[in-house]
């Protein structure tokens, strides 16, 4: 099963042809990911060859979905074109968009991601390294070589912590890996994987990744308190981080309580959720309940 | 980035929105012309404010009523070179007095958890915001705002009447409301915000102190902001940092970092401190980001403002190849420390892990540095890195 991301998904890539698009498409193909096409309008007709594989690049993400029947799309576009090039894939009917691109503007993001509510479109990122389902699909930057499929699910803000955490746990594998982007706003949330993995019969022990700023693990724990029966292991990142290099004033009366790590410890302990102090101690607490 | 107040008056201004009079002085001498130039030659009150990123600057003396050109330079002088929580007084700004009938507060911010933006309006202004919402949460009023439609009649009508306005100032603070998100939307701002919104004697809607933070992301279409960075604030080694492309913050250990990824690293920096509480309290020095291609002119750009740093005493290098190779990172911590020569003369503690790694710590052993010691782990290495530093 997986979440979001299985060996049927039909991945198209926006961005495919620039110098990042090219080098990520590759790796997806190695992966085993179903890429079936790219877009550029100016490149409409043409192909890429990418290793073994020539891939048909489409003028436009309709003409690709029309064509290649795509249900993932896969964003490498620069900041400032990013909006245009989300905007045309929720209009393309495509359910599923993943947003590398880093820097994008919080406003654009704000903008397209009310777009895709009222569309029904997932949206994961921006700013994140995408999502792999190991053996059947990988979709973004992930490197598919640190670990195979198996049991675990794994959430998390940060893409390297992603990477450290599967390489940790490599010997038991992943059902999902997914790094879900460190900006203000991203499409989805680590509630939005929880529900998934809870749903998803190959997960049985969730690996919850946060860091400081905001309150979606505060919120998390809540929704893990209500709605998660599988085990659940936690680690934040940021104990030492100062104060106020990333937190604005406002923010701090959203979100109620304050945006620390200790916080969010506390919150997800107070769910039942063990939190590690370290990735090591984290994999270990994972270990445990996989034994 | 947090704007100044006087920034903010005219960004304010330049929207729409009603302001009061405001000249920015460095010296005393410029706050006097400056209330020189408010007052006109007519008997009045001035303000003399000081400009610094913290509230509470009233409550600490910063805040101070001149009754001519001449108390507003002794006030100036008075406040310039104050500190105030840890930030000094390089600024204040002349503001032109208002007599005030009531107090009210507005703030546009991001809300992270819905994913669009919120409105929080209140008729009870002038007290902590952060105590009313407290204290008298239904005091405070929160509109969910569509980042497409933004404020609009309709929106601020709404903002207003959940808030309890006075059915006679109602549609007047309406309309400063609109102008206010001009402010937001036009500037890429992710939080407008006004304290104390006030109705005047006179019966105008003014802005009497506002607080802005822009996006930094939204910078490429924005090139005026680039002027509004407050340079004279920053670490001069961030300030190095940032000239040269690094996602660098200085902290106060003892223990240099340096790691691929902002996650990574903060949970390096954890690792580092736990580390620390075994060897003498050592904690770590520095968050610095070198991201996803750690080539040597990274590194060695990396390594060389971190050992400027004179409190560091040893360097944690903490790289997990995803799509970086290890192998690519080792040859660049090997040139760094060609090109950095003698000015590489505190002890470098290296983790690879991932991608290639064998081939990385095959480089880095064959090089054989005397500086370097390789760590298997992340915890082994964060062990290592905080011994050398209480040594």
């Amino acid at each position: 099963m997986a979440i979001f991301l299985t060996e049927a998904s039909k991945v198209i890539v926006q961005g495919m042809t620039g110098a990042e698009g090219q080098k990520h498409t590759t790796r997806m193909l190695a992966s085993g990911t179903s890429v079936v096409g790219g877009v550029n309008p100016r490149k409409a007709g043409t192909s890429v060859t990418l290793g073994d594989v020539e891939v048909p690049v489409f003028g436009t993400v309709a003409e690709a979905v029309a064509t290649t029947g795509a249900d993932v799309s896969v964003i490498f576009v620069p900041p400032a074109h990013t909006k245009a090039a989300v905007v045309e894939a929720i209009e393309a009917g495509v359910p599923l968009v993943v947003i590398i691109t880093e820097g994008v503007p919080v406003a654009d993001t704000a903008e397209f991601f009310a777009l895709a509510q009222e569309n029904g479109v997932r949206l994961i990122g921006p700013n994140c390294p995408g999502l792999i389902s190991p053996g059947k699909s990988n979709v973004g930057i992930i490197p598919a070589d640190i670990t195979g499929p198996g049991r675990v699910g794994l959430v998390s803000k940060s893409g390297t912590l992603t990477y450290q955490m599967m390489y940790e746990l490599r010997d038991f594998g992943f059902s999902t890996a997914i790094g879900i982007g460190g900006d203000p706003i991203i499409g989805t949330t680590h509630i939005d994987a929880l529900a998934a993995f809870e749903a998803d019969p190959e997960t049985e022990v969730i690996v919850m990744i946060g860091e400081i700023g905001g309150d979606a693990e505060e919120r998390a724990a809540a929704y893990i308190k209500e709605h998660v029966t599988k085990p659940v292991v936690g680690y934040v990142a940021g104990f030492t981080a100062p104060e106020g290099k990333t937190m604005g004033h406002a923010g701090a009366i959203v979100s109620g309580s304050s945006g620390t790590a200790q916080a969010k410890k506390e919150a997800l302990e107070a769910a039942g959720v063990k939190v590690g102090k370290t990735p090591s101690e984290t994999a270990a607490l994972a270990r445990e309940l996989l034994a | 980035m947090d704007l100044f107040e006087y920034q903010a008056r005219d960004i304010f201004e330049k929207h729409g929105v009603p302001v009061l009079g405001g000249v920015v002085a460095t010296t005393a001498e410029e706050a006097r012309a400056g209330a020189e130039q408010l007052l006109g030659g007519q008997p009045g009150v001035v303000v003399v404010k000081a400009q610094v990123k913290v509230g509470g600057r009233g409550k600490a003396g910063g805040v101070k009523l001149a009754r001519s050109a001449d108390e507003a330079a002794e006030q100036a002088d008075a406040i310039l070179g104050m500190d105030i929580k840890g930030h000094t007084v390089h600024r204040v700004m002349i503001a032109a007095g208002a007599k005030i009938a009531t107090e009210f507060y507005f703030s546009l911010l991001l809300d992270r958890a819905e994913r669009r933006y919120l409105a929080m309006c209140s008729v009870e202004g002038g007290m902590e915001i952060e105590q009313l919402a407290v204290e008298r949460p239904e005091a405070l009023a929160r509109v969910a705002v569509d980042p497409r439609t933004g404020i609009d009649q309709a929106k601020a009508d709404e903002i207003v009447a959940t808030a309890g306005f006075d059915a006679a100032i109602a549609p007047k603070v309406a309309a400063v409301l609109q102008t206010l998100w001009t402010v937001y939307k036009s500037e890429d701002a992710t939080l407008v915000e006004v304290n104390p919104l006030v109705l005047t004697e006179d019966g105008d809607v003014v802005a009497l102190d506002g607080k802005v933070t822009l996006d930094e992301n939204a910078g490429f279409r924005h090139p005026d902001h680039e002027a509004l960075e407050d340079t004279g604030e920053t670490d001069p080694l961030e300030t190095r940092a940032k000239a040269a492309d690094l996602n660098y913050v200085k902290l106060d250990g003892e223990v240099g970092i340096i790691g691929n990824g902002a996650g990574l690293v903060m949970s390096t920096l954890d690792v580092v401190a736990y580390a620390g509480e075994r060897h003498g309290g050592v904690k770590p020095a520095n968050f610095l980001d070198i991201g996803g291609g750690a080539n040597a002119q990274i590194m060695a750009a990396g390594l060389d403002i971190i050992l400027t740093d004179p409190q560091v005493k040893s360097v944690f290098v903490n790289v997990f190849g995803g799509i970086t190779a290890c192998d690519e990172v080792a040859k660049g911590i090997v040139a760094a420390l060609e090109i950095l020569g003698d000015e590489a003369s505190k002890p470098l503690v290296v983790r690879l892990d991932g991608n290639n790694v064998i081939e990385g710590r095959r480089i880095l052993a064959e090089a054989g540095h005397p500086l370097v010691t390789l760590a298997e782990t992340m915890d082994g290495g964060a062990d290592k890195a905080a011994e050398f530093a209480n040594a």
